[in-house]
């Protein structure tokens, strides 16, 4: 009989500490699916930043280490140089990203670092109970801007992918979401490319997935879905902003 | 014996670093030890090394971090200011234990202060400027052939114990120019030795028997961070017996013991003669280890001692250990200068002659 459905090796036999209805486990999961099915997993190493997702190396089964908060494409761009043949991504949230870590982060993309970042983008700061962040949508309340977000007094959210783009080391950028099972699967597609680009050391790629939080949004599963769909793709459209022709398809 | 060659302080300092092993540079200029990132910049990659000039020193202690988790032989260098910087990767890369030297050729302060030599780092270098318990072995040499020595030193002791090595040298060490023999040169461990050198390195699981290893600091379970902790003060335990060194002078019959480290110490001898050429005899106790401090060399001072002068280049910084040495058991006075000026050994002299006056 052939199995229809088999857990990765890449996910740890064990329940994920997150939230219902965030999708911290669905990025894991098609992350680990990838590098699974590319036959990397004893070649990975994994970077946790500081954030709900500090704790991925409890479920991703492959190499990890932690970082201080915002600084691991600073940590991975040092694991490059002592470790030049291996798979090497960060996974960051965005205050860790966005905020904190933006030096890091838009320096690394610059020297066109040949690792993979994965940019969980959910508008907010989950780990610390629900402040704003730096891609935390116009209007959008937070405990710390209860009123929702003025950008008069905060400024617009940071569009991550737009910044990044910039770059020209930066050769493989794309935005995706998790919040229908259509999106998943272009968000794999997008996964693997960001790490063929990798393999072939183009230069730095990066993923950014727009993810929900419904414990700091105040909503339940299928309303932070809907609130994916309806109030962060239209400001953070989706799609790749850059593909370089080697990996082109 | 190696011949020796007229180097100046800081390319020697970069050059006993690619002879000690390390692989791996992070660096951001900073005066007064840009030459070091230059140097390594010319040389590291030559070498089979890997040179990269970080975007900032957070970047750079992080980028350290990152190197030697997967395995690298790792040295990096700054000054005061920018070793500020670093203080969060420190506590970081001690509570996640991993081997780092780090060199810190000092200025003054505090904030921006100024480009000359300074001490008024010893509160950071060996109290720690990052969160938590932890601490870092401090080495001062007062030479750039002892610098020279305790950088190749640096990293077995950092690989030992799992934890970062400081040298603490200043500016005038930095920029000036001695003659030094260099040591035999260690070679750089390949990436794919490291697991059989480093098991519990992150080199992909593949390379450590599909274990996988993780390197971390986040503990929430409070017995785990308690248990994370009194291992790393049990290697402490250690290294406070195992890395003591120091150099004592004359303190037999010494009326006047001065206590010095770094650039100091040098210009004390000086002093110590003068004095005798004046009829008073000094000695010196010259801690190399600051942390850990010599404790123990003060119980070799004789009965004729009647004070203990802490000479520093700050405020009084590390008379705070010569108290703790001395225990009470004689006066303990500060002659020192702040603010990158240097007192000449005439000065150290007059005044420590001053002190010697208004005991009696």
């Amino acid at each position: 009989m052939k199995p229809v459905f088999t857990i990765t090796e890449g996910m740890l036999p064990v329940s994920t500490s997150y939230c219902p209805g965030c999708t911290h486990g669905v990025a894991h999961r098609i992350i680990m699916e990838v590098l699974d099915e590319m036959g990397k997993l004893g070649d990975a190493i994994g970077v946790a930043p500081i954030g709900c997702s500090i704790v991925a190396h409890k479920f991703m089964n492959v190499d990890m280490l932690e970082t201080a908060h915002g600084r691991a494409p600073a940590v991975a761009s040092g694991i490059r140089r002592a470790q030049p043949d291996k798979v090497i991504f960060t996974y960051q949230g965005d205050g860790d990203l966005a905020s904190i870590g933006m030096g890091e982060i838009i320096h690394a993309a610059n020297r066109g670092e040949t690792f993979t970042t994965f940019f969980i983008n959910n508008a907010i700061y989950g780990m610390t109970g629900g402040q704003m962040a730096p891609t935390t949508l116009v209007g959008q309340k937070s405990t710390t801007c209860v009123e929702g977000r003025d950008p008069m007094k905060v400024g617009m959210p940071v569009k991550m992918c737009e910044l990044i783009a910039n770059l020209p080391r930066a050769v493989f950028v794309e935005r995706v979401a998790l919040n229908t099972p259509a999106h998943i699967r272009q968000a794999k597609k997008a996964v693997r490319r960001a790490l063929e680009v990798q393999e072939q050391r183009l230069g730095f790629s990066f993923v950014e997935f727009l993810s929900s939080c419904p414990t700091n949004w105040g909503l339940n599963g299928p309303e932070a879905a809907k609130f994916v769909e309806e109030q962060m793709i239209p400001y953070y459209p989706l799609g790749n902003l850059r593909t370089p022709e080697e990996v082109a398809k | 014996m190696p011949e020796k060659i007229l180097m100046k302080g800081n390319e020697a300092f970069a050059e006993a670093a690619i002879r000690a092993g390390c692989g791996f540079y992070f660096g951001y200029p900073i005066t007064p030890q840009s030459e070091i990132p230059e140097y390594l910049s010319r040389e590291l990659d030559k070498r089979g090394g890997k040179f990269l000039q970080a975007e900032s020193e957070l970047a750079a202690i992080n980028m350290a971090y990152g190197a030697a988790a997967a395995g690298g032989t790792v040295f990096i260098s700054s000054s005061s200011p920018g070793i500020a910087l670093m203080q969060e990767g420190m506590s970081f890369i001690c509570s996640a234990g991993v081997p780092l030297t780090i060199l810190n050729v000092s200025r003054c302060g505090p904030g921006v202060g100024g480009i000359q030599p300074g001490q008024a780092d010893y509160f950071q270098a060996t109290r720690g400027g990052g969160n938590g318990d932890y601490r870092i072995p401090v080495f001062a040499p007062d030479s750039i052939q002892e610098a020279v020595d305790l950088i190749y030193a640096a990293p077995p002791i950092a690989d030992k114990y799992r934890n970062p090595v400081m040298i603490l040298a200043d500016g005038m060490m930095g920029q000036m120019m001695e003659p030094v023999a260099m040591p035999e040169p260690r070679p750089i461990i390949k990436p794919e030795d490291i697991p059989a050198y480093k098991p519990w390195a992150v080199t992909g699981k593949a390379g450590h028997g599909n274990v996988k290893n993780v390197v971390q600091s986040l503990y929430l379970q409070p017995e785990l961070l308690e248990k994370n902790t009194e291992d790393m003060y049990v290697k402490y335990a250690d290294a406070e017996k195992a890395l003591v060194r120091y150099e004592a002078k004359g303190l037999e019959d010494a009326e006047i013991v001065f206590v010095a480290f770094g650039t100091v110490a040098r210009l004390c001898r000086e002093t110590i003669e003068l004095l005798g050429e004046a009829g008073v005899k000094a000695g010196m106790i010259r801690p190399i280890s600051l942390w850990p401090f010599p404790y123990a060399a003060f119980n070799e001072i004789g009965p004729k001692t009647k004070v203990v002068i802490s000479v520093e280049l700050s405020m009084g910084q590390m008379i705070d250990d010569v108290r703790m040495g001395v225990c009470g058991r004689l006066p303990v006075k500060l002659i020192h200068r702040v603010g990158g000026l240097v007192p000449t050994s005439i000065e150290v002299k007059n005044e420590a002659l001053a002190i010697l006056e208004g005991l009696k």
